[in-house]
C-alpha cells in the first residue's frame, strides 16, 4: 500500500487552477522532495492530502483511504509541519507540545522525549515568544513527529535553519524513513536535497513537470555532463583533433572542455582513456539540481512531453 | 478528554496567561464597587435597598461593557488564527471544525463567566457587608444580574465568532465588531426611541413593541433585570414599561439563549464549510 496515491488531481481557487492533473505516489519509507517556486502548488497538494481542501478533479488516497476528515484514522497517523509554522507566543514549548499531544491522544512522556530529540529540552519551559526562528522550526518538527506518524508532510521545513541544524533535521528525517515513515517535503532550496531524498518531483505552475530520482531527472532534462581535461605540454592540438567528434573547446593552453549528454558519458571517457599520457587529469561535473530545475521550469513547452 | 475540552482549556490558559482574565475581573469589580458606593451615597438613610439600586446601575453598565469585552475577545478568534497560521496546523490534527468553535466558545465563556462572577460577586459581598439593613431579599435579583450578564456576554461572543468566520481579514472583523456593538447596544434603542417619539407611540402596538425588543440581546438583558423584580422595578423607572411590555421571564431567557445559539450555529455552519 502506498502512503500517498494521487491520480489526476486538480484543485481550483476561483478560476485559477492551483494544481492540475497531478499523478504521484509515495511509498512507505520513501523520501520525496517536492520542488517548485512559491505558488507552484506544493502547499495545495499537502492541504489536499490532509483533507483541508477537497480536490475538484481526480482522486486523493492517503494511507489507504480518502484523506481524513478529523474523525478518520489517517489523521492520527499524519504529521504536518506547515510553512512558517506559528505558535502562541505566551505559551512555553512544553505547554504547546502537550496541547498538541492531547489532541493526538499521545502520552505526555512523549513530549519530553521529542523536545530532547529536536534539541529543545533545555528551553522547554521558555516562552515561545523568546524563541529564534530555528527554535520555532524545531518545535514545529517536534509536533509533527508526535505519535510516530506513518506519513510526514513538511512544508519548507528548513527555511531559516542554519547549516548545522539543517544537517540534524535531515538526520532525523532519515531515521524516520528507515523506520518506514513516508516523508514528503517541499523546498525551493535545491542543493540541499541532492543527497537527502530518494525521489524528486518538480512542480511548475500547478503541474507536475517531472518526477524521478536525481539520475533519472538528469537524463530526462537532457543536460550535458561537463568534462574538463588537463593536457600534457604541447599536446593540446593533437588531443583536440582526436576528440573532434565530441567538439572540445579550448580553455587556456593546457585545458580542454567537453560537453556530452549524460547517456554518452562512458563513450567519451573511453575515448579520453585511449589517449594515454596526453591527458594528465580529468574533472567531471554532473548537472546539479539547480540546472535540472531550471531546465524543467524555464522551458515549459518541453515539460508537456516530459 | 475530548477535543472541545482540550481547546477550551487552552483558551482559558491563554486568557489567564496574557492577563486578560485578571484585567477584566478587576475592571468589572472596580466599576461595580464604584457604582455601588456612588449609587448609595444619595440614598442615604431613606431605606432604599442597596443591592436593588446597585442592580439598576450595574445593568446600565453591563449592557455597555460586557458586550464590548465579549466581542473584543471573540472577533479574531477564527480569522486571527487563520491569519497567523495556527489554524492550519490545528485543523491538521484530529479535530473537527465545529470542535474548534465549540472549544473556543466554552473557554471564552468560562473566562468571561469567572470575571463576572468574581467581579460582581465581590462587589455584592462588600455592599451586603456594609449595608445597614438586611439584604437577604435582594440576592435573587443580584444573582439573576450575574447570570444574565454571562448570558449577554455569551451572545456577543457568539456574534463575534460569526463575524470572525465570515471575513478574510482581522481588520475587517474588528471594524464589523465595533459596528455590531454600536448597533445593538446604542443605535437600536435610539432608533426605536426616535420612532416612538415621531409617531407619538401610535406607530406600533404594545405587543409588537414587546417582540421588537426581542430583536436586541441588550434589550432582553435590560428587560430581565430591570423589570422582573418588584424591588428593582421601582427604582429603574421601568414600572410603566414593564406593565405594557410584560414578557414572561421564561420567554426572555429563551430569547437570550436563542441569541447565543443562533450565531453559534451559523458560525459552525459557515466555518465548517470553509476551506483553508
Amino acid at each position: 500500500m502506498n502512503a500517498v496515491e494521487l491520480c489526476g488531481v486538480g484543485k481550483r481557487y476561483g478560476r485559477q487552477w492551483a494544481v492540475r492533473e497531478v499523478t504521484l505516489s509515495l511509498r512507505a519509507g520513501e523520501r520525496l522532495a517536492l520542488l517548485g517556486h512559491n505558488g507552484a502548488g506544493k502547499t495545495t497538494l499537502m492541504k489536499l492530502m490532509l483533507g483541508l481542501t477537497r480536490a475538484d478533479r481526480g482522486t486523493v488516497g492517503v494511507l489507504g483511504g480518502a484523506p481524513g476528515g478529523a474523525g478518520s484514522p489517517s489523521r492520527q497517523a499524519i504529521g504536518f509541519l506547515p510553512e512558517n509554522v506559528a505558535f502562541h507566543d505566551a505559551m512555553t514549548a512544553r505547554e504547546t507540545l502537550r496541547f498538541y499531544a492531547r489532541l493526538k491522544r499521545r502520552p505526555e512522556a512523549e513530549c519530553l522525549e521529542l523536545l530532547d530529540r529536536v534539541g529543545l529540552a533545555a528551553a522547554a519551559d521558555n516562552r515561545i515568544g523568546t524563541f529564534s526562528k530555528g527554535m520555532r522550526q524545531r518545535l514545529g518538527l517536534a509536533q509533527a513527529l508526535l505519535g510516530n506518524p506513518r506519513l510526514l508532510l513538511l512544508d519548507e521545513p528548513t527555511t531559516g535553519l542554519d547549516p548545522a541544524l539543517r544537517q540534524a533535521f535531515y538526520e532525523i528525517i532519515g531515521q524516520l524513513a528507515s523506520n518506514g515513515t513516508a516523508v514528503l517535503l517541499s523546498s525551493h532550496l535545491l542543493t540541499e536535497l541532492e543527497e537527502r531524498t530518494d525521489r524528486i518531483a518538480v512542480m511548475y505552475q500547478g503541474r507536475l513537470a517531472a518526477a524521478g530520482t536525481l539520475d533519472q531527472l538528469r537524463v530526462a532534462a537532457g543536460l550535458p555532463v561537463e568534462i574538463r581535461l588537463r593536457i600534457a605540454d604541447g599536446r593540446r592540438v593533437a588531443v583536440a583533433d582526436a576528440l573532434a567528434l565530441h567538439s572540445p573547446r579550448s580553455v587556456g593552453l593546457q585545458e580542454l572542455t567537453l560537453s556530452c549528454p549524460v547517456a554518452d558519458k562512458m563513450t567519451v571517457l573511453r575515448a579520453v582513456a585511449a589517449l594515454g599520457d596526453d591527458v594528465r587529469d580529468l574533472e567531471m561535473t554532473l548537472p546539479g539540481l539547480d540546472a535540472i530545475y531550471a531546465s524543467f521550469t524555464g522551458a515549459p513547452a518541453t515539460l508537456e512531453a516530459a | 478528554m475530548s477535543a472541545v475540552l482540550i481547546i477550551a482549556g487552552k483558551e482559558i490558559r491563554d486568557g489567564v496567561r496574557n492577563r486578560w482574565a485578571v484585567t477584566a475581573t478587576v475592571v468589572l469589580a472596580g466599576l461595580a464597587l464604584a457604582l455601588a458606593f456612588l449609587g448609595s451615597a444619595p440614598t442615604g438613610h431613606v431605606g432604599v435597598p442597596p443591592l436593588a439600586v446597585t442592580v439598576v446601575s450595574l445593568t446600565s453598565l453591563t449592557v455597555l461593557l460586557v458586550p464590548l469585552i465579549a466581542i473584543i475577545l471573540s472577533y479574531d478568534a477564527l480569522v486571527g488564527e487563520i491569519e497567523r497560521g495556527t489554524m492550519l496546523l490545528l485543523l491538521a490534527y484530529p479535530v473537527r471544525h465545529w470542535e474548534v468553535v465549540a472549544g473556543k466558545f466554552l473557554g471564552h465563556t468560562a473566562l468571561l463567566g469567572c470575571a463576572t462572577v468574581i467581579g460582581y460577586g465581590a462587589a455584592g459581598v462588600v455592599i451586603a457587608a456594609t449595608a445597614k439593613g438586611s439584604t437577604a431579599g435582594q440576592w435573587p435579583a443580584f444573582s439573576v444580574l450575574i447570570a444574565t450578564s454571562v448570558g449577554l456576554g455569551a451572545a456577543f461572543l457568539a456574534l463575534g465568532y460569526l463575524i470572525s468566520s465570515t471575513v478574510r481579514e482581522r481588520a475587517t472583523a474588528a471594524g464589523i465588531a465595533v459596528g455590531v456593538w454600536l448597533l445593538l447596544v446604542l443605535l437600536f434603542d435610539m432608533g426605536l426611541l426616535g420612532f416612538l417619539a415621531a409617531t407619538q407611540g401610535r406607530g406600533i402596538s404594545a405587543s409588537l413593541f414587546r417582540w421588537i425588543l426581542m430583536l436586541d440581546p441588550a434589550d432582553i438583558f435590560r428587560l430581565i433585570n430591570l423589570a422582573s423584580f418588584t424591588d428593582v422595578r421601582k427604582y429603574s423607572g421601568m414600572a410603566g414599561l414593564s406593565a405594557q411590555a410584560q414578557v414572561p421571564p421564561g420567554t426572555l431567557a429563551a430569547a437570550l439563549l436563542a441569541w447565543i445559539a443562533a450565531p453559534l450555529g451559523l458560525t459552525i455552519a459557515i466555518f465548517g464549510r470553509r476551506q483553508l
